[in-house]
C-alpha cells in the first residue's frame, strides 16, 4: 500500500488561534476517508494546509510523496477540490465551467477533450452542456463541480461536505461516483457530518476542537475502549412513547448519556444499575448494543467537554 | 529560467478568456459601465465653467441722466453684468441680493453726472455677493475696467490709449474652461470606472465563493491578476475612446497634439489604476466595501492632482501626495497632448513614472492577495 496523504504532527495556528492541533494521519491509495467534526473544529482548515494552501506552523505533511511546504503548486496540478459552497460561475455554461477548469489545469486542447467526453460520460452531465451553472438543481450542481474538480485525473480529491444541502437520492448517485472513482484508485479524503455516509467510507477521522481524537475504520471506533467506558453497557430501550421516556431515563442514576433512536432510547448506562433501569421500566425491551458511530463520536465529545470543566 | 515565465502567470489565459465571457454575459452592467460614464461627461463638462458670464445685476440709478445710462449700457456691453432689475431705493437693491435674486448691484448717485461735469469725482457704488469668490473676483476687476475705461474716454477724447496690453493666450486662446477641464475629467471618469469593475470582479468571486474553489488550483496569483486585468483593460481603452470622441465632437476640445499617442500613453495610467483596483479588491470583503474603497480615491484624484487646483499653490505636504497620485500625471498627459500638442518628449517622464506605479500596483496586489489568504 503507499500513503497518498500523509500528515504528521500538523499543527496551524492563526495568531492565538489553533485551527488544527497535532494531527496525525496516513490515507492510502484508492481510499475514501472520512472526516467529521463539528463546524469549526478545523476540518476546512487542514484541507487547506494539505493542499498548500496555508503554510503549518508545526509539522510537516506530504502529498503523494510531495511536502506540503515547499511544493504546493505541484501539489495542486494533482489535486482535485470542491468546496462546500457551490463553487462554480453560475453565469457560465457547464460546459464554459469544465473548459476553464480544463485551461486551468494546464490541461492541451486534444486531452481537454478527451477529459471533458470522460467526465461527461462518468458524470451523466451531457444533457445539460449548454445550460447555464446557475439553472442546475443541487445535485447537478454538484455533479458538475465533481466534474470540475476531477476534470485532470487527480490522484486526489478533497470534497468539503460535498452533499450537503442536496437530496437523498442525489446523494446516493454522487457516493456512487465516488466508489466508482475509488475503484479505478483515485483516493478521497471527504469531509461530511451525515454518520451514513461515514459509515460509507473505509476509515473515519474525527477531529473535534482542533485535534483528531478518533481515527480508524468503523468498526474500530465503535470496538474503541473511550466509547465504551469499563463498567458501562451501552443498551437500546425499546418502549412505548419513547420521546417521553426520554426525561425520564437520562434523569436516572447510572445513566450517562441517553438519546432519541427512531422509535427507540439508546443509552449508556453503569453496568451493575441495569438492574435498577430494567426495574424502573418493566415494559421496556431493555438489549445490550454496539454503539453506532454517532453514539462513539458523542461520548468522545462529551468525555473532552468533561475533562475540560 | 524558461520555464519561469509560464509558471508565474499559469492560468492567465483560460482566466482571461473567462472574464471576457462574465462581461459578455452580463450586458446590463457592461452598458451601465460604459454608459454612466459618458452621461458623466456631459453632466459635469457642461455643469463646470469657470468663465463668468451674465451675472445678475441689480440696478438702482438715482442719476437718472444721459450719463448714467451711458455708464449702465458699457456694464452691460461687458457681458459679465447682466442687467436684470431696477430698483428705487437702496433697501430694495440689498434685498435683492441678499434673497440671491441678484449677485451684483450697481448704485449710481442723485449727484453722479453732476460731479462728472465739475470734474471733482463722480463714484459709483459696486456691490458684490461674495459667497462665490470666483464670480466676485471676476466682477470686481470687470467693475474696475468699465470705471477706467469710462475715465479714459473723459481724458483722452480721441479715444487712442497711450499704454495698451495686448493679451495673448496660447494653446487655448478662448480661454473656454471646457478644454481645460474636460481633458482632466475624462482622467477621473476613466479611473473610476477601471477601479471600480476590476475591485467588484474579484470581490464578487470571493462573495460567491467560487475564489474558494480557483485557490485550490494550480493558477499562479499572478496569472489570475493579469487575467483579470486584461478583459477590464480593453474594456477601459474602449471607453477611453468613446470618451475622448464625446470630449472632441460635444464639447469642441481640438485635440492639438497626436492621437495616437494620447492612446498609447493611456495604457500606463490604465495599468495603474487595474492595478489599484485589484489591491482594493485584496483588501475588500465585501461588493459593498469594495465599492467604498474604490470611490474613496475618486477625492484625492479630483483635488490633489492638479484638476481643479494648482499643485504649485498647495502646501508642501499636499504637493508632496499629488506626486503620488496617477492622476496627477495622466492628467499632465491629457493636457499636454490635447491643449499644447506636447509630444514623447515633453511627456516621457509622466509615462515612466506611471509605468513604474502600474507595475508596483499589481506586483503588491499579487503580494497583497497571497497574504490575504493566510
Amino acid at each position: 500500500m503507499t500513503a497518498i496523504i500523509e500528515a504528521d504532527h500538523l499543527t496551524i495556528r492563526f495568531g492565538q488561534v489553533t485551527a488544527v492541533n497535532d494531527v496525525s494521519l496516513t490515507v492510502e491509495k484508492g481510499e475514501i476517508f472520512g472526516f467529521l467534526g463539528p463546524n469549526g473544529s478545523g476540518k476546512t482548515t487542514l484541507i487547506k494546509a494539505l493542499c498548500g494552501l496555508l503554510a503549518p506552523s508545526e509539522g510537516t505533511g506530504r502529498i503523494l510523496g510531495m511536502d506540503i511546504r515547499k511544493d504546493a503548486a505541484e501539489i495542486r496540478r494533482h489535486v482535485g477540490y470542491m468546496s462546500q459552497k457551490f463553487g462554480l460561475y453560475e453565469d457560465l455554461t457547464v460546459a464554459e465551467n469544465i473548459a476553464f477548469y480544463a485551461g486551468v489545469y494546464g490541461l492541451d486542447a486534444k486531452r481537454a477533450e478527451e477529459r471533458t467526453h470522460e467526465v461527461q460520460k462518468l458524470t451523466g452531465i451531457a444533457p445539460y452542456m449548454k445550460r447555464r451553472a446557475g439553472q442546475l438543481s443541487g445535485g447537478w450542481k454538484q455533479r458538475l463541480a465533481l466534474a470540475c474538480a476531477i476534470i485532470h485525473s487527480p490522484e486526489v480529491v478533497f470534497l468539503d461536505e460535498p452533499t450537503a444541502g442536496i437530496d437523498p437520492v442525489a446523494r446516493r448517485a454522487l457516493w456512487d461516483l465516488l466508489f466508482q472513482l475509488s475503484g479505478q484508485g483515485v483516493t478521497f479524503f471527504v469531509t461530511t457530518h451525515y454518520m451514513d455516509e461515514a459509515e460509507r467510507c473505509g476509515r473515519v477521522g474525527y477531529i473535534y476542537l482542533s485535534k483528531l481524537i478518533a481515527i480508524g475504520t468503523v468498526a474500530e471506533l465503535q470496538r474503541l475502549p473511550e466509547a465504551n467506558p469499563a463498567g458501562t453497557t451501552r443498551v437500546e430501550i425499546e418502549t412505548a412513547n419513547a420521546a417521553a421516556m426520554l426525561d425520564r431515563v437520562r434523569g436516572m442514576e447510572g445513566v450517562r448519556e441517553a438519546t432519541i433512536f427512531g422509535r427507540s432510547i439508546h443509552a449508556l448506562a453503569e453496568t451493575d444499575r441495569l438492574g435498577e433501569l430494567r426495574a424502573e421500566l418493566p415494559q421496556a425491551r431493555i438489549e445490550a448494543i454496539e454503539p453506532s458511530l454517532e453514539d462513539v463520536f458523542v461520548t468522545l465529545t462529551y468525555q473532552i467537554m468533561e475533562a475540560a470543566r | 529560467m524558461k520555464a519561469l515565465f509560464p509558471t508565474l502567470f499559469r492560468g492567465l489565459v483560460p482566466v482571461c478568456r473567462k472574464e471576457f465571457l462574465h462581461i459578455v454575459r452580463d450586458p446590463g452592467t457592461l452598458v451601465f459601465a460604459l454608459a454612466l460614464p459618458i452621461l458623466q461627461l456631459f453632466l459635469f463638462g457642461f455643469a463646470v465653467d469657470t468663465n463668468i458670464r451674465q451675472v445678475a445685476t441689480v440696478v438702482l440709478d438715482q442719476s437718472q441722466t444721459q450719463e448714467s445710462r451711458r455708464l449702465l449700457e458699457s456694464f452691460a456691453g461687458s457681458d459679465v453684468f447682466a442687467l436684470r432689475s431696477y430698483v428705487t431705493s437702496p433697501d430694495a437693491m440689498y434685498e435683492a441680493i441678499r434673497s440671491g435674486k441678484a449677485r451684483a448691484g450697481i448704485r449710481i448717485p442723485y449727484d453722479y453726472a453732476r460731479r462728472l461735469q465739475d470734474g471733482t469725482g463722480a463714484t459709483v457704488l459696486v456691490l458684490v455677493d461674495g459667497s462665490d469668490s470666483t464670480v466676485a473676483a471676476q466682477t470686481i476687476s470687470t467693475a474696475t475696467g468699465v470705471a477706467l475705461q469710462q475715465s479714459l474716454l473723459r481724458v483722452l477724447p480721441d479715444g487712442t490709449m497711450p499704454v495698451e496690453v495686448r493679451p495673448s493666450v496660447l494653446y487655448n486662446p478662448a480661454t473656454r474652461s471646457a478644454n481645460f477641464f474636460v481633458p482632466g475629467l475624462v482622467a477621473i471618469l476613466l479611473q473610476v470606472m477601471t477601479i471600480l469593475l476590476i475591485a467588484l470582479s474579484l470581490v464578487r468571486e470571493r462573495e460567491r465563493g467560487t475564489l474558494e474553489q480557483l485557490e485550490m488550483t494550480p493558477v499562479a496569483p499572478l496569472g489570475l491578476m493579469v487575467g483579470k486585468m486584461i478583459p477590464y483593460g480593453v474594456l477601459a481603452f474602449g471607453e477611453l475612446c468613446a470618451i475622448l470622441a464625446v470630449m472632441r465632437v460635444v464639447f469642441l476640445v481640438p485635440v492639438h497634439g497626436n492621437v495616437l499617442l494620447l492612446l498609447a500613453l493611456s495604457l500606463p495610467f490604465l495599468l495603474t489604476v487595474l492595478g489599484l483596483g485589484l489591491m482594493i479588491s485584496t483588501k475588500a470583503k465585501t461588493q459593498a466595501e469594495a465599492f467604498q474603497l474604490s470611490m474613496g480615491t475618486i477625492l484625492p484624484s479630483v483635488f490633489l492632482s492638479g484638476y481643479i487646483f494648482l499643485i504649485e499653490n498647495m502646501p508642501l505636504p499636499f504637493q508632496w501626495i499629488s506626486h503620488l497620485i496617477p492622476a496627477t500625471y495622466y492628467i499632465r498627459i491629457l493636457r499636454g497632448i490635447v491643449l499644447r500638442g506636447a509630444g514623447m518628449a515633453d511627456l516621457w517622464r509622466e509615462a515612466v513614472i506611471l509605468t513604474v506605479m502600474g507595475c508596483a500596483a499589481i506586483l503588491l496586489a499579487a503580494r497583497m492577495f497571497v497574504k490575504s489568504r493566510q
